[in-house]
C-alpha cells in the first residue's frame, strides 16, 4: 500500500509537469491548429538557463528560494522570446500554406534549437546543484512508509497555480477573449478588430512561458538537464494533451495528471507483473529464466518511456476527441 | 533552374543526344568508386551509405512526397529490417539464412509494421501521425536497446556483430579481390551491387508514379475530400503509402546491416529520421529526381564538412569551436526551414506540378 502511494506522490507530480507542458500545445493547437514540435526544445532552454543562472548564483550565499526565483525570472524571457522569434520566422508565413509545410519546419525548428543548446551547453547531461535540502515528509504514520518531498509538494503547487492563472487569462480577460475568438474563426475575429498576428504571438509567448516553468520544473525534480529532453518530454506531453481532447485547457490538465500516473504506476508494476518468476507461477516454461535471473521481468521500469505512447494509439482508436475534447480528430 | 528544365526537355526531343547523356551517366557511375578509390576507400564507403540514403529518400518520398503524409520515424522501419538481417544472418541465434531471403523478409517485417502504425492513424488528420511515427521510432529505439532481457533478443545496447556479409554465388562480397596488381576492395563491389538495387528501385518508383496507384496518392495529397469523392478509397490507399515506404526502409537497413556487419541501436536515433526528411525536403518533395539529388547533396556535404570545418576553425579561431555533428545537424534543420519557407517545392520540383502549369488548352 506505501509503495502504491509513493507511485501515486511520484505520479501526481510528474503528471502536474506535463500538464503545464501540455497546457502549451493545447493552447497553440487550439488556436492555429498546429503540432508545435519545437514546445519540448522551449521546455529544454527554460530548464539550460535556469541552470545557469542558478549555478552562477549557487555560491552567492544568497538564500536558496531568491537563486531558484532568480532561475525561474530569467528563463521565462528566454523562453518566451524563442517562441515568438520561432512563431515569426517559422509558422507565420506558412500560415495558409498546405497542412505539410508547417510540420516540416516546426520539426526543423526544433532540430535547430536542439543544436544550439547543444553548442551553448555541451552535449552532455548537466547536473543542477543541490542548492534546496531535499526534505522527504511522510503522509502515513509508517516510517518507512510513503513520502513526499518539499521540492515535490513546490511543483504540485505551483502547477496549480498557473493553471489557475491560465484560466483566469483565457475565461476572465479582454486578451482571453480575443484568443478564443481567433481560435474559433480567425477571419471573423479579425472582422471584429481582434488583431490575429498579436493574439497569436501572445499565446505562443504565454505557451513558451508555461514551458520555461516546466523546464525549470523537471530539470530541479530529475536534478539533470540535457540538450535532447525537450524530444520525450514534448512527446508524452503532446499524448497527454491529445488524451485530455487537445485544444481543450481542461483535457490538456487531466490528461497530463492522468499521463503522469499511468507512467508512474506503470513503471512501478509492470516490472513486478512481468517478472519471470510470477510468469513462472501462471504460465509453463518460464522456469528456465527464473532460475537464471530471478530479478528480470519483460517490462521493467526501463520501458516507461513507452507507457504514453501506447496511451496515445489506444486513444487515437478509441477516442480520437480525447477524454473531454469536442472537437474530432478527422479533418481532412 | 528553368534553363535546366529547358534543356533537358530538348535533350529528350533529340534522341541521340538523350542516349549518348544516358550512355555519359552511366560511364561515369561505373568508373566513379575506382576514382573514389584513389583519393581513399573511406569515400567508396561514404557514396556507399549515400546510396543507402538515397534509397531511404526514395521510401520515404513515397510516404511524404507521393502522398503528403508525414512521416518522422522513418528510420524506424530501416531499423527493424536492419534487426531483422542481423538476427536471420549471424552468430547470435546462429542462423545463416541467404541474404536475397533476408531482404524480403526484412522488407515484409517492416510493412507489417507500417501496416500497425499506420492503421489507427491513417484515418485521422496527418498531424497525429507525424506525432505518432515520431514516437514510433523513439519506442522501436527502446525495444531495441531493452530486449536483451530476460529473453536476448537484440543484445541491447551493445549491439549485434559479425553479421554475414552478402554473398553473390558464393562469392563474399566483402572481401577483396585482387586482379593482378590491382585490389578491388569490398566497398568498391558493395558499391555496384547497391547501384543495381537503386536502379531497380528508382524505375520502381518510376513506373509508381504513374500509375494508377501514383495518381491516387497525388489526388489524396492535393485534396483529400475531392479524392474520396472521386472514389478514391482515401485510408486504404495512404496506408498502402505507408507500407510501401516502410518496406523500401526495410530492404534499405538489410542492405545497411549487411554492409556495417555491425549494427546498434545507436544507429537509429531521431536525428536519422531527421537527416531522411530533410533530404526529401531539400530535394523536392515527390520528385523521384530531385529526392535523388537532395540525398546525394546532404551526404556529401557533411563529409566534405567534416573534412574542411575542422581544420578551418582552427585556421581562423585556433581551435575548433562548433563540432562538426552539430554544424550537420543544424544544416539539415535550417534546410527544412528555410526550404518551407522560400522553396516548397524542391530544389528541383515535382514535374507534376509543370505539366499542370504549362498545358496549353
Amino acid at each position: 500500500m506505501d509503495i502504491f502511494l509513493q507511485q501515486i506522490v511520484n505520479g501526481l507530480t510528474l503528471g502536474c509537469v506535463y500538464a503545464v507542458v501540455a497546457l502549451g500545445y493545447t493552447m497553440v493547437y487550439g488556436i492555429i491548429q498546429l503540432i508545435n514540435f519545437a514546445h519540448g526544445e522551449v521546455v529544454m532552454i527554460g530548464a539550460m538557463v535556469a541552470f545557469t543562472v542558478i549555478t552562477a548564483l549557487a555560491g552567492s550565499g544568497a538564500p536558496p528560494v531568491i537563486i531558484v526565483l532568480a532561475g525561474i525570472t530569467a528563463a521565462i524571457p528566454v523562453c518566451m522570446a524563442t517562441g515568438y522569434i520561432v512563431e515569426r520566422t517559422a509558422y507565420r508565413p506558412l500560415r495558409n500554406a498546405p497542412r505539410l509545410a508547417p510540420l516540416i519546419t516546426a520539426i526543423g525548428v526544433s532540430i535547430v534549437l536542439q543544436h544550439v543548446a547543444m553548442m551553448i551547453w555541451g552535449r552532455n547531461y548537466i547536473s543542477f546543484p543541490q542548492i534546496v535540502q531535499f526534505t522527504p515528509y511522510h503522509i502515513t504514520s509508517n516510517p518507512n512508509g510513503a513520502t513526499i518531498s518539499n521540492i515535490q509538494i513546490v511543483i504540485i503547487l505551483m502547477s496549480v497555480a498557473m493553471m489557475a492563472l491560465l484560466l483566469g487569462l483565457v475565461y476572465k480577460t479582454r486578451m482571453g477573449i480575443a484568443m478564443r475568438a481567433v481560435s474559433q474563426r480567425p477571419d471573423v475575429a479579425g472582422l471584429m478588430g481582434v488583431n490575429i498576428n498579436s493574439v497569436i504571438s501572445f499565446t505562443f509567448m504565454i505557451g513558451a512561458a508555461l514551458g520555461a516553468l516546466a523546464g525549470v520544473m523537471v530539470g530541479s525534480y530529475y536534478g539533470i538537464a540535457h540538450y535532447q529532453m525537450g524530444f520525450l518530454l514534448g512527446l508524452k506531453a503532446f499524448s497527454a494533451a491529445v488524451l485530455g481532447g487537445i485544444g481543450n485547457l481542461g483535457g490538456a490538465v487531466l490528461g497530463g495528471i492522468l499521463m503522469g500516473l499511468i507512467e508512474s504506476l506503470g513503471a512501478g508494476y509492470m516490472g513486478d507483473i512481468t517478472n519471470v518468476c510470477t510468469l513462472d507461477k501462471f504460465l509453463p516454461g518460464f522456469q528456465s529464466l527464473c532460475e537464471a535471473n530471478p530479478n528480470s521481468s519483460f517490462f521493467g521500469s526501463n520501458y516507461k518511456d513507452v507507457y504514453a505512447f501506447i496511451v496515445l494509439i489506444l486513444v487515437l482508436v478509441f477516442r480520437p476527441q480525447g477524454l473531454l475534447g469536442e472537437r474530432t480528430g478527422d479533418r481532412a | 533552374m528553368n534553363a535546366i528544365a529547358n534543356s533537358v526537355a530538348n535533350l529528350r526531343s533529340n534522341p541521340k543526344l538523350y542516349w549518348v547523356g544516358v550512355a555519359l551517366i552511366a560511364i561515369s557511375l561505373l568508373a566513379l568508386p575506382f576514382v573514389l578509390a584513389m583519393v581513399g576507400t573511406a569515400w567508396v564507403r561514404i557514396t556507399n551509405l549515400a546510396i543507402l540514403f538515397v534509397l531511404l529518400s526514395l521510401g520515404l518520398n513515397i510516404v511524404v512526397g507521393f502522398a503528403g503524409l508525414l512521416d518522422l520515424g522513418y528510420i524506424a522501419f530501416y531499423a527493424v529490417g536492419a534487426y531483422v538481417y542481423a538476427l536471420l544472418a549471424s552468430p547470435h541465434f546462429g542462423l545463416h539464412l541467404p541474404w536475397w531471403m533476408i531482404l524480403p523478409i526484412g522488407g515484409f517485417v517492416a510493412c507489417i509494421f507500417g501496416i500497425l502504425l499506420g492503421t489507427p492513424t491513417l484515418k485521422l488528420r496527418g498531424d497525429y501521425l507525424a506525432i505518432v511515427t515520431l514516437g514510433f521510432g523513439e519506442i522501436i529505439r527502446i525495444f531495441l536497446n531493452n530486449l536483451s532481457e530476460p529473453l536476448n533478443l537484440t543484445n541491447g545496447p551493445k549491439g549485434l556483430a559479425t553479421i554475414d556479409p552478402i554473398r553473390v554465388f558464393g562469392h563474399d562480397l566483402s572481401s577483396t579481390t585482387r586482379i593482378g596488381d590491382f585490389a578491388m576492395q569490398g566497398p568498391l563491389k558493395y558499391y555496384y551491387l547497391l547501384l543495381i538495387i537503386l536502379l531497380v528501385v528508382i524505375v520502381i518508383n518510376l513506373r509508381l508514379q504513374n500509375s494508377r496507384i501514383g495518381r491516387a496518392w497525388e489526388a489524396i495529397r492535393e485534396d483529400e475530400l475531392a479524392a474520396r469523392a472521386m472514389g478514391i478509397n482515401t485510408t486504404r490507399m495512404k496506408l498502402l503509402a505507408f507500407a510501401m515506404g516502410a518496406s523500401f526502409g526495410g530492404i534499405a537497413g538489410g542492405l545497411f546491416s549487411s554492409i556495417q556487419g555491425f549494427i546498434s541501436p545507436e544507429s537509429f536515433i531521431l536525428n536519422e529520421s531527421v537527416m531522411v526528411l530533410a533530404m526529401v525536403v531539400l530535394g523536392g518533395m515527390g520528385n523521384i529526381w530531385g529526392v535523388i539529388l537532395g540525398a546525394v547533396l546532404l551526404s556529401f556535404v557533411p563529409e566534405v564538412l567534416r573534412y574542411t570545418a575542422e581544420p578551418l576553425q582552427k585556421m581562423i579561431f585556433g581551435k575548433s569551436i562548433i563540432d562538426p555533428e552539430v554544424i550537420r545537424m543544424l544544416l539539415f534543420g535550417l534546410a527544412m526551414v528555410v526550404m518551407m519557407l522560400y522553396r516548397p517545392a524542391g530544389i528541383l520540383p515535382s514535374s507534376v506540378r509543370r505539366r499542370e502549369l504549362s498545358r496549353d488548352e
